[in-house]
């Protein structure tokens, strides 16, 4: 029994995080009209708490708590912190936004606290009942969110779509989790692991399973051919909640895939690699090629993230070689990929702020000469997806195909790096809107001074990790050790 | 030596100018007045260190010299490693001279005037960085940003088609780029690091080699550019604004020369020999039938630009002309490469007055067609001398750089078979024939249209940026060794490896 009281303190920050979202839902029911904006504040401050609780929690701890399923790592601090972080930085950008179209009540905010309560559950996660919670509290707090502007039919439209091939990627993952327990006769990872290490002969029940679970955490990520939600959930929910669903919740996805599949299923890593090949380059194919045809920001936002997530599961592939470690760069691929989002993302809700809702590219005409520094800061995040070195964008990309090379696939490589240069040209696209065309709009008004700090903070981030990698490339090895 | 350079020299001349461009960014609205003297303070502090730099450079030795060599990526083994030698520095000095004619002649009356000079002052230190990286990474990173100012250049100051063209040059370049920065990691790995004179091609298979070494030749090609991948080219000069133009021809298609003496030479020496006569060919074609193109153009700008390409086919065919030797023979070899640099440096001064004279006209008179012109020397005597006299060094007219080059690579070229010198020895012809064309119908002849009528002289201060370039030109005509005898050892240097 006394084990029990330290889990608790290593569990301190889901239950802090837990315990602000029920005082702001009171909170909230209290406050009226204009006074919704302390249910804003409150919760900035829950996350910013939340964070500063993690790392005094959770850092230095490498401990198996609650009978098993609970991990408290280095991998789970750093992610959970970025998440966070991103959170944090979501609220800030969708406040006028939400304050406009009089959107900003406690719900948004709750649901969004719960979301991310599910996606550290999911980081820390080590038993396949654990990660099936996370996911649901994280994809039930998004069915929600994804419908929040009620009034708008495609919204309405995209969260049924959603809804419904999210349950059943939710039905699939869990038929493939009760199969590998029916073989391995456990839920926690470590057990599946050491069983699957300890067999000759692998029944055929394990490899159906695990592909039934591959198909799970492909759904999560919105790999292609378990895409189709991705696009029409950024474009049809509001601005604000696409920001949400496209940024923090792809780094979740990558903590589900390292601990069910890289942590549980590392004795048969081919058998699973081979699936992520051809997801990977489904992934770079359709993402890149049908951005190109798009016409609404968000809806182009979406292919180019399917077309990114191409690059992440690459990382999969390769694994672990004698030099390179394909985990690390897929971790600070999805990190640094998070961070590029949520800039463009608030660079499209800024635009849409009195009321309108921006939407088209070409909404980005002459932005140049309407408000050079947000359109410098979308130059450096378009320049970033691009992968032009000086962002970190480049360093991604850069540690992927190393350790693709890393494992002779020379032929991967050359398919990934051809298919940038494809996607480089809708990037390019914003740019040329931004800098060559004529403004047909008036010029903007300033936004507000902590949206104006978040997103020069963001374009640091970007060119900081672009010049000076090296901090975050250690951070993540010393996650992965 | 004169005295030994004890502050980190090479870094100060990259980032110089790119602090001064962020500078200019930074001036408020109200401070307009000083925009101009700040490039033009910016980009001749640069021109300082680069004569400086020449001062200190030991010109009799093939090593790489001022070297500034730091860990920058310890994980990735990725260094910063900034040095010059032989050849890097001739390539900087151009930039800088380059950068500051830009400056001075360019039209103040234009949109946005403050981002305009900032971008050429950031390309300026991008510019440099390239020739002085030693870390192919670096290397890589520089050669990348270079494509971010002039995209923009094009795109935002640029002619009618100005979007097509500027995302066709950044695509075009990208695609070789990215093919590099494989080869660039494969071999990195492959050798435990990132350093170009470390870069080895030991125990790879000889497929590999081979696949690596078409890589980095596609990206140079596209770069110098060679035929069939020169299309971006003349699009991008056409709708390039005067300054954009100028620095493109100068040093930007100097990079893709510059790349194949720094990467395939020195590293796939075997590789290179069983490419050699591919190489020649396209350059033949280059040298050959796009001055054929040239000749059937109605613009000067964009005949100007297929001259470039045909000049570069010299660039291409000098480097690649030494494996074809039989028997081989070092000083032929060195002849032939020297050739190539040589031309490389002349073609940057001699391209970059055209484009900047062809800019004049435009500015007075709206158009570049050749039709709309005629008997502009009555209008603009002074100016008409310095055009004609740019154009005959365009020809190679003994007496100016542009024989030298030319005449270093055609001579190497009879070692190796008389054929290859025969065709390539076709351009004083053909570049005699779509030069003066040009010139006879443009510059000669009675004042026809109201274009020409509009046509001024040039002004004090276009006199002497003239003059300055046409002394160039001359000098490094009628003494070439000024210039040879700088990247001689290096070039022996690099022939001993490749061979």
């Amino acid at each position: 029994m006394e084990r029990e009281l330290p889990a608790f303190t290593i569990l301190a920050p889901e239950i802090f995080l837990l315990a602000s979202a029920v005082v702001i839902l009171i909170a909230d029911l209290f406050l009226k009209g204009k006074q919704k904006i302390i249910s804003y504040w409150m919760s900035v401050a829950a996350i910013l708490a939340t964070i500063i609780i993690t790392v005094i929690a959770q850092i230095g701890c490498d401990d198996v708590i609650l009978s098993g399923t609970y991990k408290a790592d280095i991998f789970g601090v750093v992610l959970k912190v970025t998440i966070l972080f991103i959170v944090a930085g979501v609220f800030i950008y969708s406040r006028t936004y939400l304050q406009v179209r009089e959107l900003l009540k406690g719900e948004y905010f709750i649901l969004a606290i719960m979301g991310t309560l599910g996606m550290m559950i999911l980081v820390s996660a080590h038993s396949l009942i654990t990660i099936y919670l996370g996911i649901e509290l994280l994809s039930l707090s998004m069915y929600a969110l994804v419908v929040y502007c009620r009034e708008k039919n495609s919204s309405i439209e995209s969260g049924i779509k959603y809804f419904i091939m999210g349950a059943v990627a939710s039905g699939i993952l869990l038929f493939g989790m009760s199969l590998i327990y029916g073989v391995a006769g456990s839920l926690n990872i470590f057990e599946i692991r050491e069983a699957l290490m300890t067999t000759k002969a692998i029944p055929l029940s394990i490899p159906f399973g695990l592909t039934l679970m591959v198909v799970g955490v492909a759904f999560k990520f919105g790999a292609v051919p378990f895409h189709m939600w991705v696009p029409d959930v950024y474009h049809g929910s509001a601005t604000a909640v696409g920001l949400y669903v496209g940024t923090a919740p792809k780094i979740a996805a990558f903590a589900l895939a390292m601990r069910l599949l890289v942590e549980g299923f590392d004795a048969i890593h081919t058998q699973w690699a081979d699936i992520f090949i051809v997801l990977a380059i489904l992934s770079s194919i359709v993402g890149n090629l049908v951005a190109i045809t798009q016409h609404n920001i968000k809806r182009m936002l979406g292919y180019s993230a399917v077309a990114h997530i191409g690059f992440i599961l690459l990382g999969f592939v390769t694994g672990v070689t004698d030099v390179t470690n394909g985990y690390l760069s897929s971790m600070f691929y999805v990190i640094v990929y998070s961070i590029m989002a949520a800039g463009a993302f608030g660079i499209v809700i800024f635009l849409s702020d009195k009321g309108y809702e921006s939407g088209e590219i070409d909404d980005f005409k002459g932005l140049h000469k309407r408000n050079p520094w947000c359109a410098f800061i979308m130059l450096l995040i378009m320049l970033s997806m691009a992968g032009i070195p000086g962002t970190a964008g480049f360093y991604a990309k850069f540690l992927i195909i190393q350790s693709v090379l890393d494992a002779e696939m020379l032929w991967l490589a050359l398919l990934f790096v051809i298919f940038a240069v494809v996607g480089a040209f809708y990037y390019l696209r914003i740019v040329k809107c931004m800098y060559f065309d004529n403004a047909y709009k008036e010029k903007l008004p300033d936004s507000r001074f902590e949206f104006r700090i978040l997103l020069g903070v963001n374009g640091l981030v970007i060119l900081g990790f672009g010049i000076f990698p090296e901090g975050m490339i250690s951070l993540c090895r010393m996650a992965l050790l | 030596m004169i005295a030994g350079i004890n502050f980190p020299a090479l870094s100060i001349i990259v980032f110089l100018p790119i602090i001064f461009g962020v500078v200019l960014c930074l001036i408020p609205e109200r401070y307009k007045n000083l925009t101009l003297p700040i490039a033009i303070i910016g980009s001749v502090l640069t021109l300082l260190l680069a004569l400086l730099l020449w001062s200190d450079f030991d010109a009799t030795s093939g090593a790489l010299q001022m070297v500034e060599r730091f860990s920058w990526i310890q994980l990735l083994n990725i260094e910063y490693y900034l040095a010059i030698d032989g050849i890097s520095l001739p390539l900087i000095l151009l930039t800088t001279i380059t950068t500051i004619i830009i400056i001075v002649t360019a039209d103040r009356t234009i949109e946005d005037f403050k981002l305009y000079l900032a971008l050429f002052l950031l390309l300026e230190g991008i510019l440099i960085g390239v020739f002085a990286a030693q870390d192919s990474i670096l290397f890589y990173l520089f050669w990348e940003l270079s494509l971010i100012p002039l995209l923009l250049l094009i795109g935002i100051w640029g002619g009618e088609r100005r979007k097509y063209a500027a995302i066709k040059f950044f695509l075009y370049t990208f695609f070789g780029s990215v093919l590099m920065l494989i080869a660039l990691i494969y071999l990195g790995s492959n050798s435990g690091s990132f350093a170009i004179e470390d870069l080895t091609i030991k125990g790879i298979s000889p497929f590999y080699q081979q696949l690596l070494f078409m890589f980095f030749l596609i990206a140079f090609a596209i770069k110098v550019p060679m035929w069939p991948v020169h299309t971006w080219l003349p699009d991008a000069h056409v709708q390039a604004p005067t300054g954009g133009s100028v620095i493109l021809a100068a040093v930007m298609l100097k990079l893709g020369g510059y790349g194949m003496l720094r990467f395939n030479l020195p590293i796939f020496n075997s590789v290179s020999a069983d490419f050699a006569m591919f190489v020649i060919v396209l350059s033949l074609i280059a040298i050959v039938y796009i001055s054929f193109v040239a000749l059937s153009q109605k613009d000067m700008k964009s005949l100007i630009a297929y001259s470039s390409i045909a000049h570069m086919g010299f660039v291409t065919l000098g480097i690649f002309v030494i494996f074809q030797f039989k028997p081989f023979d070092a000083d032929t070899a060195a002849l032939a490469i020297n050739g190539a640099v040589f031309q490389m440096v002349s073609h940057g001064l001699i391209s970059a007055a055209l484009f900047l004279g062809v800019g004049y006209l435009y500015k007075l008179t709206g158009t570049k067609m050749i039709a709309d012109f005629g008997g502009v020397a009555q209008k603009a005597p002074v100016f008409a001398a310095f055009f004609v006299f740019f154009a005959f060094a365009n020809v190679a007219l003994p007496g100016t750089s542009g024989f030298v080059g030319e005449f270093l690579v055609i001579i190497a070229s009879f070692r190796a078979n008389f054929l290859i010198a025969l065709i390539s020895a076709l351009t004083m012809v053909l570049g005699a024939s779509y030069t003066l064309f040009m010139i006879k119908r443009v510059i000669f002849g009675p004042v026809t249209t109201d274009a020409v009528s509009r046509v001024k002289d040039i002004c004090f201060i276009d006199k002497c940026i003239y003059g300055f370039i046409a002394v160039l030109v001359l000098l490094l005509g009628l003494r070439p060794v000024i210039l040879i005898e700088m990247f001689q050892p290096v070039v022996e240097k690099i022939i001993k490896l490749a061979i």
